[in-house]
């Protein structure tokens, strides 16, 4: 039985990864999970420079999901490479870095320094929307995503895989721009703009007022956005939002993804990423698939 | 070796002791063992539309009987659905989680606010010191004192004045006239800004314990930063962790 994908020219063990910012740079979940037992960690997104991040409170719990602001706190590029890099290295993992920044000259500035680095994949963030400047503003207008991907694909050494935003009308239009700049790869979905009001207080519960919807109340825009870009474009595609378990997995590789992203399940389980690799594996011996890849697109009319 | 630990715990026994304020002894595996004063653990609800964990300070350990006990208010439904659970039913509980408190042979004051007494009775059992306990409640509504009173002499201020002193724990503090050369306390913000300012005043070391929302509670996403005077080894901005560089800080190191 063959679990291996190939995403982008990298072969991972497996299709399960970890979701951008929900799992630091997996130091302090590998009290709980293998990461040997991962087909890759997505690390936070790293800038060029040190980022503070918003004012707390910075998530806040939905039915059915949460809110972060986070707002991309992240420790600088320098200490990334230094600290991150060869933690990771100790794993039989790939290691995807996930990149953001408030302008191109930003971006370009940590795609760069990432050129000599053990690094497999680059996930490009342009779908933040919780940073006044850069992030969403990127992923949000065609041109603007041709433009973006063709500066990263002009720096990288490594594959790049553009992640979008949902909070457009048409993600099609986004994916056939990232594709049309030369994108290896997309990643899909990011988080939907929400928000809670406490009314007791009357007040936003988030500091930030708005914030990034995730877990699993987003998976079904999830797996229709997944399938609708399978459809529309040639790349493959990271699936996430909302996955919690191997079926939820597996429904997104059905609908076209040949990688998943596990995020927010984390916060409910410690040890779900390993436990949705074992569930995959007893789905396909259940239905004695013998090679994943035969389940990537799979979907069919009833 | 793992210090954390992820377990199905079974419920020893569950009370209420005060108006909307639970009592429940945790039977573990490992959480007991590893545990110490000022820790707390991230309490799943089985309610899957719930998926953070509860954040709830461990209030007494039995380490013979790999035992927790936690005391927690009903602030919404998490606690509400833990609130309806019987012995022998069982939660999914993750930790210890965070710091604790450092402790020392310097003559203590403990200072519990509300919901923030539960972890200084563990605190009182382990600091091996002269302790003076203050702690504040809203109104007549006390828990824990008796059990406090074993471990050091108990000063109780309450909002309406119904008991002890009215006021807040800074207004007990002052009109008995007490003093000792260590804060370590847990409660509402604005009391521990004033204990910042007390201790500041006063030159004497003061150690909070601070709250904030959580989603991972064991560092991974950095829902629960506090600012911080120095620039923090991990996060190199000025931003600590509550959930794992705390819950417990010096007070100068924070800002509040
Ligand atoms: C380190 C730490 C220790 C704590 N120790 C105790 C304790 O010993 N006893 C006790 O009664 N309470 C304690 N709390 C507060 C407790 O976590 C909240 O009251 C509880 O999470 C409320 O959950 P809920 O579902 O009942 O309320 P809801 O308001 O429905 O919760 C919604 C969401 O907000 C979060 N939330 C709500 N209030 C708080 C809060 N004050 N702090 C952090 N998150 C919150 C919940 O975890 C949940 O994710 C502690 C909090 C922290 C951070
Ligand atoms: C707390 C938190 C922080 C996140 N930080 C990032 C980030 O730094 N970069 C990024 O591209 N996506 C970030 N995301 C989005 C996730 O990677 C993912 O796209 C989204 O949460 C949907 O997946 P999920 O429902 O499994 O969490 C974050 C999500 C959460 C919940
Ligand atoms: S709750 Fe995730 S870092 Fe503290």
């Amino acid at each position: 039985m063959n679990m291996k994908v190939d995403l982008c020219g990298v072969t991972l063990n497996n299709p399960v990864m970890t979701a951008s910012g929900t799992f630091g740079s997996g130091a302090e979940y590998s009290e709980f999970v293998d990461l040997n037992k991962l087909g890759a960690v997505v690390t936070k997104g790293v800038a060029n420079v040190p980022w503070p991040g918003n004012p707390t409170p910075r998530v806040a719990e939905v039915y059915g999901g949460m809110l972060n602001a986070v707002g991309l706190q992240n420790p600088g590029i320098d200490v990334f490479c230094e600290r991150d890099i060869p933690f990771l290295k100790k794993y039989d993992t790939k290691i995807i870095v996930n990149v953001c920044g408030h302008s191109t000259e930003e971006y370009i500035a940590v795609v760069e320094r990432l050129r000599d680095q053990p690094v497999d994949l680059l996930e490009i963030n342009i779908s933040c929307p919780n940073v006044k400047e850069g992030g969403i503003a990127f992923g949000q207008d065609p041109k603007a995503v041709e433009a973006i991907t063709k500066e990263m694909k002009k720096y990288a050494a490594q594959p790049v895989i553009m992640k979008l935003s949902p909070n457009v009308t048409d993600i099609t239009e986004m994916a056939r721009a990232a594709e049309a700049g030369g994108a290896d790869g997309l990643s899909l979905i990011n988080t939907i703009t929400g928000m809670k009001i406490d009314i007791h207080r009357r007040n936003f519960v988030l500091a930030n007022r708005t914030g990034g919807m995730s877990g699993p109340a987003i998976h079904p825009v999830a797996v229709r956005m997944v399938y609708q870009t399978a459809q529309a474009v040639k790349l493959p595609i990271i699936g996430m939002g909302g996955i919690m378990n191997a079926e939820d997995a597996i429904e997104m590789i059905l609908a076209g993804a040949t990688a998943v992203s596990v995020g927010t399940a984390n916060f409910a389980n410690p040890k779900v990423t390993e436990q949705i690799v074992d569930g995959i594996r007893d789905y396909m011996e259940m239905y004695k698939v013998a090679d994943i890849k035969e389940l990537i697109g799979a979907v069919h009319d009833r | 070796m793992p210090e954390k630990f992820e377990e199905i715990v079974s419920i020893i026994s569950q009370e209420k002791i005060a108006e909307g304020i639970y009592d429940m002894w945790l039977g573990t595996e490992e959480i007991a063992a590893h545990a110490k004063a000022g820790q707390f653990v991230s309490v799943y609800c089985n309610d899957g539309t719930k998926l953070l964990p509860r954040p709830i300070s461990i209030c007494e350990v039995n380490k013979e009987e790999k035992a927790i006990r936690l005391v927690y208010r009903v602030a919404g439904g998490g606690t509400a659905e833990f609130s309806q659970m019987k012995a022998g039913e069982t939660l999914r509980v993750l930790g210890p989680l965070g710091n604790g408190f450092t402790l020392g042979e310097k003559s203590a004051f403990l200072i519990g606010g509300g919901i923030g007494i539960p972890p200084m009775l563990e605190l009182a059992k382990e600091l091996n010191c002269e302790k003076q306990i203050v702690v504040g409640y809203r109104n007549d509504e006390l828990f824990l004192v008796d059990e406090l009173k074993q471990y050091g002499e108990v000063i109780v201020a309450t909002e309406d004045g119904s008991v002890g002193t009215k006021g807040n724990v800074l207004d007990a503090i002052r009109e008995n006239g007490l003093k000792a050369d260590v804060i370590y306390a847990c409660g509402p913000t604005p009391m521990l800004r004033a204990l910042k300012q007390y201790a500041a005043e006063n030159d004497i070391e003061c150690w909070i314990s601070m709250e904030e929302r959580m989603a991972c509670g064991i560092g991974a996403c950095l829902a629960c930063v506090c600012k911080s005077k120095e620039k923090d080894h991990h996060t190199n901005v000025n931003n600590k962790r509550i959930c794992k560089e705390g819950p417990v800080f010096r007070a100068e190191e924070v800002e509040l």
